[in-house]
């Protein structure tokens, strides 16, 4: 079954009740009147508030700058022609994360045209799921690393995870959405989340610990092969 | 509780969704099984070594330029009036 949301009309999805939605206005709700109503500065506050968040969201589910900053614009400008569809079920971000979404695994489709990039591939796929690495971490590892190289690190090790486990950590770990906003946003079920979540967060965690693991002639070898 | 238990519990253990008693549990697991104490202890620091890593920053330059595109794709459509005033205004010195 795909799991991968087809539409970006911000329908309350995944089970979430009525209570469940906030009965505050969230500000950026007037911000989207007023550009429905033609307010340029209205719309561009909106861009400025969350253009680095989907530019990053892009970047880690494409792994490609260039595609990241086309998929950003696109994001934006689809919104703005579809602004209409937005009802303020959901938060403007999750809407446009979910749009995110979209465009970045449809620019994996294009990229690889002989493979399915799907919020379902390769999730079924038992590794990861059961820990095998049992070394401690040396106190505070990030500090054995140059910026770079630990940038490298952190890229090459998330580039290796399935597109269906790598947004979901992206998601719910490195911009903090919550688990039902990460749900919204990709159109899976709370539990599929946490499912996801849980083995993207040991598969990542199995892999840093060749760099990261008491042992420093280890982590020498792992960041020669690295290079 | 052993360690399967507990590792189906370790995503509502972070994110600190658990009832007391079953916390308690997860705990007195943890105090036994150095194994997981060390799966939690590397898991909550991969966690935050990506949440604190700058691996991919947008620069503001960038960032002007993509909010600059998207605000002339808009105006092609021709739905900002106000966008509309403010091109035309160079155009008529």
């Amino acid at each position: 079954m795909a799991a991968q949301p087809s539409s970006i009309v911000d329908e309350p999805t995944n089970g979430a009740s009525a209570a469940e939605v906030p009965a505050e206005i969230h500000p950026d709700v007037a911000l989207v009147e007023r550009a429905k109503a033609g307010d340029s500065a209205a719309f561009e506050v909106l861009i400025k508030q969350y253009e680095r968040q989907i530019f990053r969201t892009a970047l880690h589910i494409t792994q490609n700058r260039e595609d990241a900053e086309d998929i950003t614009q696109d994001v934006f400008f689809k919104a703005y022609q579809k602004l209409d569809q937005f009802q303020g079920n959901s938060k403007f971000s999750t809407w446009l994360v979910r749009i995110a979404v979209n465009e970045s695994l449809m620019r994996l489709r294009k990229r690889k045209t002989s493979k399915t990039v799907s919020m379902d591939q390769d999730v079924e796929t038992s590794e990861g799921s059961i820990p095998r690495d049992f070394a401690e971490w040396r106190p505070n590892p990030e500090q054995n690393f140059s910026q770079t190289e630990l940038a490298e690190i952190l890229r090459k090790t998330i580039a290796g995870l399935p597109p269906g486990f790598r947004t979901v950590f992206t998601l719910r770990d490195i911009e903090n959405l919550s688990t039902e906003e990460t749900a919204e946003a990709l159109g899976l079920s709370v539990p599929a989340v946490k499912s996801r979540l849980l083995r993207a967060r040991l598969q990542l965690r199995e892999r840093l610990s060749r760099y990261f693991r008491k042992a420093p002639e280890d982590s020498r070898d792992a960041m020669r092969q690295l290079k | 509780m052993n360690c399967t238990d507990f590792l189906a519990k370790l995503t509502d253990y972070f994110d600190g969704q658990m009832d007391p008693d079953l916390l308690a549990d997860v705990k007195a697991h943890l105090g036994t099984c150095h194994h997981c104490e060390v799966v939690v202890d590397t898991t909550r620091k991969t966690i935050e070594v990506y949440r604190g890593s700058r691996m991919y920053e947008c620069p503001e330059e960038l960032a002007e330029r993509m909010r600059a595109a998207v605000m002339k794709r808009c105006f092609e459509t021709g739905r900002l009036p106000d966008i509309e005033i403010k091109a035309k205004k160079p155009a008529a010195r």
